[in-house]
């Protein structure tokens, strides 16, 4: 496999950058252009380049698909955990302005929760949808109906978050 | 705090059940969740109706902000009777689904089987609710795309094609509605739906709104399946497994019914819509060509299924013919008809997930001399097949009674004489079902036992509900007429 | 020339017809998602399209105040990325049925898939 030396250095030294950026983007959102998705595709990108070069077998290694489908689940569990708190402490569903003790604070925690369960959620579904079609493993069709979890996400986060502007 | 938060929650539970319920590993424990879930949603659809028939409309809005600018969910006696025929066609389905999911699909499945169908449901129960027309769009598409999953997870090969051919037809049909809903925006500059009507008229001579009318009006009836668009849902619904048929059927085309008289009425306005475009006539003719065209190729069908799919064709048309009307008699014909028909088609298709159950097909020719067999299932069969002629005393008679009363109401008799004669179609395909069933003598040597009891009880629950609604007509004629007396703004 | 001036409309009815076409007239299943990537593409083009305010910049509030800054409509973006998910979903759950469709057919061809349909149709009929 020497022939790929080239390509395993080059991915070594891209594939922390690539996270460190999807982190950036992740948690730069809520000042600047970026958020859940953007960011949860590209954290999910490093998964994938790293399964091209270094084998599938290797990549499932790192994150087993048991735990990739929790993740899927966890991601949407704390969009929706915020929204429910944010109902519990008095406001209505996905009121940020509760969450914490002024209202600037709250939007500010409510968003960057929200924005982590969807970028989770995001990143886990990317790489899922690539195990699937590149194992071709048994039972494919289901990762979608996760992809299709995210709709609901963005769309309440869309409106919410652009709609204050 | 519940009854303040009534909206978010009838979504929100169903939408964080669904990751709850792929977590959980037993695809028992994930069917008692499912169920569990299908009833609270239930009780809280319930429990909404009821509030707005008692204390009018109400609205919450989402994340605190206020309604031109956040998102808006909107409930009114239009879309809490909607919504309640969708929650109550789930929780009477589910119980039935264990015997039915355990025989059709396989095991490692399962969980996402119930995954995905608390994800329908979720989209379904979204679109009704929502006041906000970009929201409808995003709803439709997380119904849709589990729909897509959940009828390609049917046995026969053929559900992965009918699956795909209903993916590419329905796509196309959400495409178009987000064309419309982007021309609307760029009109108006507001999504809300309420914002939208009192918008609109101003911009309503400019081509963008009519084109923005036109595609949104092609993109809904691709979704609700009137005839010429229709080609995706006979596949779709005699290939899906038994349990997933019986709930789409009841419910997913009649939600885009929703969505239809939501934008026609509310929205552009009967005005617009029946003024400046001539909807009238259009809905009229494709209506009644729908009616006989999919109930004449109903009767050539082998597969029940996709008998019982042609038929559901024709039905739409029943219901459209009520909207064509334009008249609150017409429309209460329309409204009351989306909850007889989920009655009667939901029994109807249980009771061939039942036989299915049994025999492994629901093919006619293998159904000879079943009516023996399974005396339960199959008079069950023939009460809901009764109502589905219009028999008096079933549910069938009532819808038809006021649609025809709605016809005579406009002067349009030959239009009433169409639907008396359409009936007669609706006769021939379910004689030739119950012909098979009882008059014909099958391989006695082949034992059939008769359904477990959780897929009858479900059956007959429906089965009693269209023979209780036939004759105590008071809870949907009054709810459909109000419902009806909203849409078209009289009273209230 | 004014109907230069809405080059980007062009655009967008063109790639949206050429999708359209492609999902209508190509028998291969995954040229028909490929083709209607192409039309949901088209339309993103044209939520983006009615985003663009004349002279307006990104909707990021500068440093030193927002005084007398003009800024493009972010909504119609943050709509079209909630479709661009949907259609990502979509894209997704079309191909992984057409590899099922492969594995039970042996062909994404539309005519050939329909050949074995009918053919088994026939056969069941004579046993």
């Amino acid at each position: 496999m020497r022939h790929h030396l080239v390509l395993r250095v080059v991915a070594k030294l891209l594939i922390p950058l690539i996270m460190l950026f999807a982190l950036y983007v992740q948690f730069h959102g809520d000042y600047g252009p970026g958020g859940g998705f953007q960011a949860g595709v590209i954290f999910g990108s490093a998964f994938i380049l790293y399964a091209l070069i270094f084998g599938l077998e290797n990549a499932e290694k790192v994150v087993p698909s048991a735990y990739l489908i929790a993740l899927v689940s966890a991601g949407l569990l704390l969009y929706a955990g915020v929204g429910f708190a944010a109902m519990y402490l008095g406001g209505n569903f996905l009121d940020y302005g509760v969450l914490a003790g002024d209202f600037i604070a709250g939007q500010h925690l409510g968003i960057l929760l929200v924005e982590l369960g969807v970028g989770i959620t995001v990143a886990a579904v990317m790489i899922v949808i690539f195990f699937a079609f590149a194992g071709r493993g048994e039972g494919d069709d289901e990762e979608e109906d996760d992809a299709a979890n995210d709709a609901d996400p963005v769309q309440d986060l869309a409106s919410d978050s652009s709609r204050k502007a | 705090m519940i009854a303040a938060h009534l909206p978010a929650l009838q979504i929100a539970i169903p939408l964080i059940a669904a990751p709850i319920c792929l977590l959980l590993r037993r695809e028992s424990l994930a069917w008692a969740w499912a169920t569990f879930i299908s009833w609270v949603v239930f009780a809280l659809a319930w429990m909404m109706l009821e509030k707005t028939l008692t204390g009018g409309a109400f609205n919450y809005e989402l994340g605190g902000w206020e309604a031109p600018w956040g998102i808006e969910y909107q409930v009114d006696a239009v879309n809490a009777f909607i919504l309640l025929i969708v929650a109550a066609i789930g929780a009477i389905v589910m119980p039935y689904a264990r015997a039915s999911v355990n025989r059709e699909i396989p095991e490692h499945k399962r969980g996402l089987f119930y995954t995905a169908y608390l994800l329908c449901l979720t989209g379904l129960l979204g679109i009704t609710i929502t006041g906000d027309a970009f929201n409808v769009f995003v709803f439709l598409e997380v119904s849709s795309l589990s729909s897509y999953a959940l009828i390609a997870m049917g046995r026969d090969p053929k559900a992965l094609t009918a699956a795909f051919q209903y993916l590419i037809m329905g796509t196309i049909g959400a495409t178009f509605i987000l064309i419309g809903i982007g021309l609307m925006y760029q009109m108006t500059g507001t999504l809300n739906m309420a914002d939208l009507a009192k918008r609109l008229p101003a911009v309503e001579d400019s081509r963008p709104v009519l084109a923005a009318f036109a595609f949104f009006i092609v993109g809904v009836c691709l979704k609700l399946a009137l005839f010429p668009l229709h080609l995706w849902l006979p596949n779709a619904y005699a290939y899906a497994p038994s349990v997933v048929t019986a709930f789409l059927a009841a419910t997913a085309t009649k939600v885009s019914v929703y969505v239809l008289y939501r934008f026609v009425f509310t929205i552009f306005g009967q005005s617009f819509s029946f003024d400046v475009i001539p909807l009238e006539s259009i809905l009229l003719v494709l209506s009644l060509a729908g009616i006989f065209a999919a109930s004449t190729v109903a009767i050539f069908q082998t597969n029940v299924k996709r008998l019982l799919a042609y038929s559901s064709v024709a039905q739409i048309g029943y219901i459209m013919l009520g909207v064509a009307l334009v008249t609150v008699a017409g429309l209460t014909a329309s409204i009351l008809h989306i909850f007889n028909h989920a009655i009667m088609k939901g029994a109807l298709f249980l009771c061939m997930g039942a036989v299915y159950y049994q025999i492994g097909s629901v093919k006619i020719e293998d159904m000879n001399g079943i009516g023996k067999k399974m005396p339960f299932t199959m008079f069950a069969f023939v009460i809901a097949g009764l109502g589905l002629i219009g028999v008096p005393l079933t549910v069938g008679f009532i819808s038809k009674w006021y649609l025809i009363t709605a016809v005579l109401e406009r002067g349009w008799w030959p239009v009433a004489v169409l639907i008396l004669l359409s009936s007669l179609l609706a006769v021939i395909y379910i004689w030739r079902v119950v012909e098979a069933a009882y008059f014909k003598s099958g391989d006695d040597e082949v034992v059939v036992e008769e359904a477990p009891l959780s897929m009858l009880i479900p059956i007959y629950v429906l089965t009693g509900a269209s023979v209780y609604f036939g004759i105590e007509t008071s809870l949907p004629v009054e709810t459909a007429a109000e419902a009806a007396r909203q849409l078209l703004g009289i009273g209230g | 020339m004014a109907w230069l001036g809405h080059f980007n409309y062009w655009i967008f009815v063109f790639l949206m017809m050429a999708g359209f076409y492609t999902v209508i007239a190509r028998g291969n299943l995954i040229k028909k998602i490929v083709g209607l990537n192409i039309f949901q593409t088209s339309v993103f083009l044209l939520y983006i399209t009615m985003g663009k305010v004349a002279g307006g910049t990104a909707p990021i509030v500068p440093e030193g105040g927002s005084e007398g800054v003009v800024y493009s409509n972010p909504i119609p973006h943050v709509l079209i990325l909630t479709a661009i998910v949907v259609g990502v979903a979509t894209t997704a759950l079309g191909l992984a049925l057409i590899v099922r469709i492969n594995e039970a057919y042996g062909t994404i061809e539309e005519d050939e898939i329909q050949d074995i349909e009918e053919s088994g149709d026939k056969k069941e009929r004579a046993t």
